[in-house]
This record gives structure tokens, sequence and C-alpha cells, in this order.
């Protein structure tokens, strides 16, 4: 087998899985540091409630994404020796200052969180979490500054062989990091959003289902309280009801900021990396029309099968340009162009292993970048629907009381997740065959390219980026299920499966000397 | 003399001393978890003695390794290419006790806590061995060609030196865990964490001064001697004090032991950061492995400005949590029962 494809396989699971629990991070601890805020503000213990509960699942899922984040850095390394040798001179800078700058503040300040809340003042503590926060959307930042650079090079002179850094402000203020940064934020907070909303939404239904909240005839909410289920009191409902509230209005502003970044992104893509757009319309040819659905062998790189069944004329060239006449140019044309520019044939130099010497295929797999463009927009405009659709059905403060809705919010909570591996999938193979794409646009540096074929390290066999593969994989699928069994047992269990002192009875603890609350009891403890 | 690249040689070299002394002990108690907790209120007592820094500890780590990425990324590249295995290893070991510190509470049965407790005990022992083993390397060599490019298979890099500098970091973890929990904790753990380190560290230390030897007699220097002597020193004030039941003084010389015992180590490597064993003109050095000075002065910027603050915010955490935590301290662990009809 080939170490590269083994390597890239290696790299594509593993970022695809961390980047399904990098959003929820993202997003979900902006949402817990607002609850925070405003129980700080308002001492209304709904709110105390709200952020114990959200905060916990945050928790649970922020833990293996910071586990899963270690295995990025290292992987530059161990499996792309040559990649880091070639840009290392600008690519680990992000990463050293996401190291110091961001991932210090978030794990140190997210510790002093977790434990700190009966040891510093309220609004200490609230700030130690808004810090934290603060630290995971640096983080996020310097990480899409390192990748936009992989997808448009700046900032730099070429010398001896080598990109040099000249100028750090420029790769810090590049364009596409700053859109992209912006769509990836904006997608993390949708993430959050739609999982707020999905689960606010069982535990309202559970709620009616348990007979425990009733509607009068108008539909309106009868709030209820339960004599026997620990936690399933009055206030309760607020929980659902508020967080369910904050999640879709989240997520309605979220998904728009997410169109009109994604909108902005793909601008400055058709100028950027016109092949990558190209391929995502499976455009074979110049023209100007949008295709809504192509048939054919899309899953080739060639052309010569596309079919374009459904066509709007004019609208490709609007999303391009927004005008209606500007012809974009099709993967027919571009393939000569840049045949011309950087060359036929991978060159006959060693460190392309097994693909030295081969053709150079200039379109990424149409089928992954046509689709993936695809999905990612129909699974977050769907997600986009479903939450104001959602906040229509509980204007009278509880859901209806149909499983079937239920379900689909729940499931709803992953159309998110979809859109954001779809796009990240789409973006990463829409810029092979290049690992670090040529920046074809003023200021770009010639020479300042490499092919993913030259990227891999040449000391390393396939056997032990097999052993790697296999190993993290498993180990990934297995703490996958962990997770989410963990996520569903404290779903299940409510607010009190975060607030175990809602469960128990107050009468308990008074006479009894060993019951918690005493001083010198830990508040929260391992 | 390149200015420049010495300087991030030392700052990198810094970076790696922060990581080896915070996550030290608390990779230290994740053995001790395993090893010398009597019962599960034990093991959630020494757990809890680092719950709110290992995280933070553990950024050291992933710093260290970035800002070697930005200031030498062909030590970088080679050193972690050549590891491989070892690295691959390191990096299963983080995810489980990462993941095992956080989840182990979680669960509903005995036998979940226990396993978790498993990954982080021995997540903790791979972590510091291949870790260990890492260090050692990049300072005794390894079979690298004019590329920087490993020559041999997977295991190439086995050999003595990788496991002395393998059972070097277990070995410190171990006391070094000790003497934290002898300082951190009350009661039962505090009295053994503390006969601990007075049994063990005459023994337990010996691989990292053997390591530091071999480095000095290798390309020492007269003025690395000066850190060696410090090391000696500090490391027999740490374990009198110990045997005497300051705690405190206890943690603070092994801690400086490691310190100085690192310093010594990079001091007599220096210039070199990663040495071929084919062919001395493979050698890697701060002046053919660096960036060039542009970027180094904008990471020189960053650290000048980042580092003291992650020192201020992260001693303000220790301040917060000085508390010695015991037994009694430890809640009960809640039931979670679905608030659902069954």
């Amino acid at each position: 087998m080939d170490p590269l494809e083994i390597a890239r396989w290696q790299f594509g699971i593993t970022t695809v899985y961390h980047f399904l629990l990098v959003p929820l991070t993202l997003g979900l601890g902006p949402v817990v540091a607002i609850m925070q805020t405003m129980y700080v503000r308002t001492g209304n213990e709904r709110y105390l409630r709200m952020t114990k509960f959200w905060g916990k699942l945050y928790l649970i899922n922020f833990i293996l994404g910071v586990a899963t984040g270690i295995v990025q850095e290292f992987q530059f390394g161990m499996a792309w020796s040559e990649y880091s040798r070639f840009v290392g001179d600008v690519f680990g800078a992000p990463l050293a200052m996401e190291g110091l700058l961001a991932f210090f503040f978030e794990s140190t300040f997210l510790g002093l969180w977790i434990f700190g809340w009966s040891k510093l003042s309220p609004r200490i503590h609230l700030a130690t979490l808004w810090l934290a926060v603060v630290g995971s959307l640096l983080s996020a930042f310097f990480i899409i500054v390192a990748n936009s650079w992989m997808q448009h090079p700046v900032g730099i002179t070429y010398t001896h062989g080598r990109p040099v850094l000249t100028n750090i402000w420029a790769v810090l203020t590049n364009n596409t990091a700053l859109n992209a940064y912006a769509h990836t934020l904006t997608g993390a907070f949708a993430v959050g959003a739609a999982f707020v909303l999905g689960i606010s939404w069982y535990q309202l239904w559970r709620r009616r289902k348990d007979g425990i909240d009733t509607v009068d005839a108008s539909k309106r909410v009868i709030v209820g309280s339960s004599p026997t289920i620990a936690g399933r009191d009055a206030a309760d409902h607020g929980v659902w009801i508020k967080s369910l509230r904050i999640g879709a209005v989240i997520a309605i502003i979220a998904f728009a900021g997410v169109a009109y970044t994604g909108d902005a992104q793909a601008k400055l893509m058709f100028k950027q990396q016109p092949m990558k757009m190209a391929a995502a319309e499976a455009a074979c040819h110049t023209g100007t029309g949008f295709s809504v659905l192509s048939f054919g062998d899309v899953g080739s790189t060639s052309c010569s099968n596309v079919v374009s069944v459904i066509e709007i004329p004019g609208l490709l060239s609007f999303l391009a340009n927004g005008n209606f006449t500007t012809n974009i140019k099709g993967v027919d044309q571009l393939v000569p162009e840049y045949q011309a520019k950087y060359g036929t044939t991978i060159p006959n130099k060693s460190i392309y292993g097994a693909a030295a010497g081969t053709k150079i295929d200039y379109v990424p797999i149409m089928a992954v970048t046509y689709w993936g463009f695809r999905l990612m927009i129909l699974f977050g405009a769907l997600a986009a629907f479903a939450a104001a659709v959602a906040l229509w059905l509980t204007r009278k403060g509880t859901v209806p009381a149909s499983k079937w809705l239920m379900r689909l919010a729940v499931f709803g909570i992953l159309a998110p997740f979809a859109a954001s591996a779809a796009g990240w999938i789409f973006t990463e193979m829409g810029r092979q065959p290049f690992v670090v794409a040529p920046n074809p646009t003023p200021g770009g540096v010639d020479g300042v390219f490499m092919f993913t074929a030259a990227a891999v390290s040449p000391g390393v066999s396939a056997g032990e980026m097999l052993f790697s593969l296999i190993a993290l994989t498993l180990v990934y699928l297995g703490l996958l299920v962990v997770e989410v069994s963990l996520l569903v047992k404290f779903v299940r269990g409510g607010v009190v499966s975060a607030m175990p002192e809602l469960g128990s009875k107050p009468d308990d603890h008074d006479d009894d000397p060993s019951a918690p609350h005493r001083d010198d009891v830990l508040s929260f403890a391992y | 003399m390149d200015v420049l690249p010495t300087i991030w040689f030392f700052a990198i070299g810094v970076l790696w001393i922060g990581y080896l002394i915070l996550e030290g002990f608390d990779l230290g108690v994740g053995m001790h978890l395993i090893f010398s907790a009597r019962g599960d209120t034990q093991r959630r007592v020494m757990l809890n003695t680092i719950g709110p820094v290992w995280d933070g500890n553990e950024v050291w780590l992933l710093t260290a390794g970035a800002a070697t990425f930005a200031a030498f990324p062909f030590w970088y590249a080679s050193l972690f290419s050549t590891l491989y295995v070892p690295l691959t290893l390191a990096l299963l070991g983080l995810i489980f006790r990462a993941v095992a510190i956080e989840y182990r509470g979680k669960g509903s049965s005995e036998r979940w806590t226990r396993n978790w407790d498993r990954a982080i005990g021995w997540g903790s022992v791979v972590i510091a061995f291949c870790v260990g083993a890492l260090l050692a390397l990049t300072t005794t060599g390894l079979p690298i060609n004019a590329n920087g490019d490993r020559v041999g298979g997977p295991f190439v890099w086995v050999n003595g030196y990788a496991i002395l500098g393998g059972l070097a970091l277990v070995g410190f973890c171990l006391v070094h865990g000790a003497a934290f929990l002898a300082l951190k904790t009350d009661g039962d753990i505090r009295v053994r964490s503390g006969r601990f380190v007075t049994r063990w560290a005459p023994v337990a230390l010996l691989p990292l001064v053997a390591w530091v030897l071999i480095v000095q007699y290798q390309g020492g220097k007269l003025i690395t001697l000066v850190p060696i002597v410090g090391a000696v020193v500090a490391v027999v004030f740490g374990w009198l004090n110990a045997r005497r039941g300051r705690e405190k003084r206890a943690f603070a010389g092994i801690a400086i032991f490691l310190g100085l015992g690192a310093l010594a180590i990079f001091g007599s490597v220096y210039p070199i950061v990663l040495p071929s064993t084919i062919s001395r003109a493979y050698d890697l050095t701060v002046s053919n492995a660096s960036s060039g000075s542009y970027t180094l002065t904008v990471m020189s910027f960053v650290t000048a400005f980042g580092l003291p603050l992650v020192l201020v915010y992260q001693g303000w955490t220790y301040w917060v949590f000085r508390k010695r935590i015991s037994e009694a301290h430890i809640p009960a662990t809640p039931l979670i029962v679905p608030a659902i009809k069954k």
C-alpha cells in the first residue's frame, strides 16, 4: 500500500472526527456562559439549573475534543514531515500562537470554572468561564489561519525553494482566513444551538408524556409538578422552554450568518481556487448556469460523462460575481491553464515517492466536491427551517405531544454537524492535488505551492501508518460510542444529573453531619 | 553565533522543563492512582489534587511541540517522523488518560470506574515512558540521513538510551507525584506518599541522573557542570527534607533537580538539536534546523507577552486550589437516574 494514501485517510478521519467535537465546544460554550451571566445578574435559580445542565454536557464533549486535538498537531511532524519542512517557517507560528495565547487560556480557566463553584466569588467564577470560552474562540482562529494559509498562501517570499515568512500580519489577516473563520464560527454556533434546541424539545415532550405538563382548550401550557420524579418541578419547565427559545433564536441568527459568510467565501474562492469551485459545480464547461442536478459520472475526475440535467442560467455567475452574465471558467478551460502554470507531470524526484513522474490530475474528485457542497447547503437550510418552525410550534409554552416531531427535533441535532463535516470535506478535497494551493491572485508568490504527493514523510513505512490509522480509528469509534451514551444518560437524567442536590429531599441533610453541603466537602469533585 | 536560534533553543528547553515539572507530578499522581491508592475514596482524593490543573499542564506539551515546529521545523519533522511508533503510543495514552479522568465518575458500575482508572494509570506510564524516550533520543541521536529522514525500520530507535530515558521519566514522575501528594493531601495518603519519596527517590531518580551524566560525557562543557552540581544539591536537599516531613521543601527540591538536570542536558547537547548516528554531517543543529530570523522574532514577541501571562494565571490557579484534600472532603458519588417514568 502507498503510505501517502494511508496518511491521507488518517488525516481525513482524525480531522473530520475532531471537527465533530469542536463545533459543539465552540457553539455550546457561549450559550453556557450567557446562561451563567443571566444567573449572576438575576439570581434566578432557573438559570443556575440551565448553566449546570448544559455545562455538564459541554464538559463531556469538551474533553474528547481536547484529546483528539493533540493528534492533529503531532500528525504534521509524524506523517507529513516533508510538508512540515516546506511550510515550517510560516505554518508553525500560528500553531505555537494557538498554544501560548489561546489553549493555555482555555484549559486553565476551564479547570478553574469546573472546580471553582464555591471557591471563587460568583463574578470571578463567571469570568473564568468567559475567559475559557474566549480561549476556545481564539484557538479556532489560529487554526483557521493556519489552514487558510494552505488554501491561499500570503505574507511570504520564495527563498531557497521554501516559503519564508515576511509579514505575520498578512497571514493573520488573510482574507481567506477571516471569511473562513466567520463561516466556521457561525456554523459552530448553529451546531450548539441545534443541540440545545433538540434536547430541550425532548425534555418538554417528556414532561407532557409523563403527564406533568398539560394544555388547555386553547393549547396553552398548564405547567405541573411531579411529586414522584426528582427534579421535575414547575421550575424545570422554565429551564427547558427558555433553553429551547435561546437555542432556536441563536440557530436562526447563526444560520443567517452561515449563509451570508458562505456566500462571501464562495465569491473569494472563485478567485483564489477556481478549480475547487468549478468542481463543486461539476461545471465542466465555461458558462453562467448553476447546476441544480447533474448526472453521469460526477464520481470521475473527467468531464466527458457529466450531463447537467437541471441548470439555472445566470445563477452561478451571480453567486461568484453578483451579476448574471460573466462567464465562470469550467473545468475544461481551467485544466490547460493549470498545466501551463504548474506542469503536466509530477517532478521526477524521490520525495514524490510512487507519484513521481505521473500525470497530475488537477480536477478534484467531483462526486465529493459536488455532493459535499450541496449536502452542506441542504443540511444547513433544513436545520435553519426547522429552528424557525420550532419557535412557532412552541409559542404557547410547550411542544406538541407528537412523538414523531420529538424524534425529528432530536435527529435534527445531527443536521448542522453533517453540514459542517460536508463543508470541510468539500474544501479540503477540493484543494487537491495540492496540499498548499498556489495563490493566483495579485500578491501571490510563484513557486509557493506543494503537491500532496510530496508532503508525506519519506522515512515512515506504510505498516506504521496502517497501525496508527487502525488504532486511532478504532479508539475514536469506541470513544464516540462512550461519549454519545454518556450524553444520552445525562440528558435522560435531566437537570438532577448535573445538580444532585435537587434530588435529595430538604429534610435530609439538616441533621446528618455526613451529608453533602458541609463546608469542608468539595462542591465539585471528580 | 546564531543569537535568535540559540535563544529559541533554550526557550524550547524552558517549555519542556515547564512540562516535565508540571505534568511530571500529575502523571505521577495518575500512576499512584493504580499502584498506591487504597480504595475508591483514596483514588478520588488523588485525582482531585490534580483535577483543576492537569489539563492546563498538558498544554505545555502541546506548546513545546508547536514551538519546535515554528522555531525548528527540521528538528520537529525529523524527530516526530522518526519516532512515529512511540509517538502514536503516547497519543493513545494521552487520549485515554484525558477521557478517563473526565469520564471515570460518570458511569454506573464499579467496573466502569476501575477500567477508566487503569486507563489513567497505564496511560500515565505510557506517556511518561514515550516522552522520556523521545527526549533521550533527541540528545543521543537517531539514524537520520541527509534529508533528515529515518534510515531503517519502525523500531530502529529502540536502544539503551531510549529505555533509559523512558525509565528516567517514569521514575521521576513516581517520585515527583508522591511528593506532590504528600504536599496536597492529608491523612493516610499523605503519610504513605511521604514515605514513598524517602524510600524510593534514591532508586527511581537514578536513571535520570545517568542520562544527565551520559550527555555531559558526550558533549558537555565545563559550564554545564554548574547545573549538574546544582541538581545534585537540590535532590539531596529534597530527599533530606522529605525524611523530616517538610513536604514543601521536598517537593521544591525534586522540581529544581529536574529543572537543573534538564538544563544541563540542553546545555550539553547545544548546538546540536538532533545528532545523526549515521554521519556527523547530517546532524541537525540550531542553525541548520531553524526558521528564519523574521519568524523567530515574531515568535519571541509572542512568547515574551504570552508566557509570563501563562505563569501568572496558572500560578493563580494553584493558589486558588492550595488547600489539602482528604477523604473527608470527597462527596458521595451522585447516582444518575433517568428523570422519567418507566
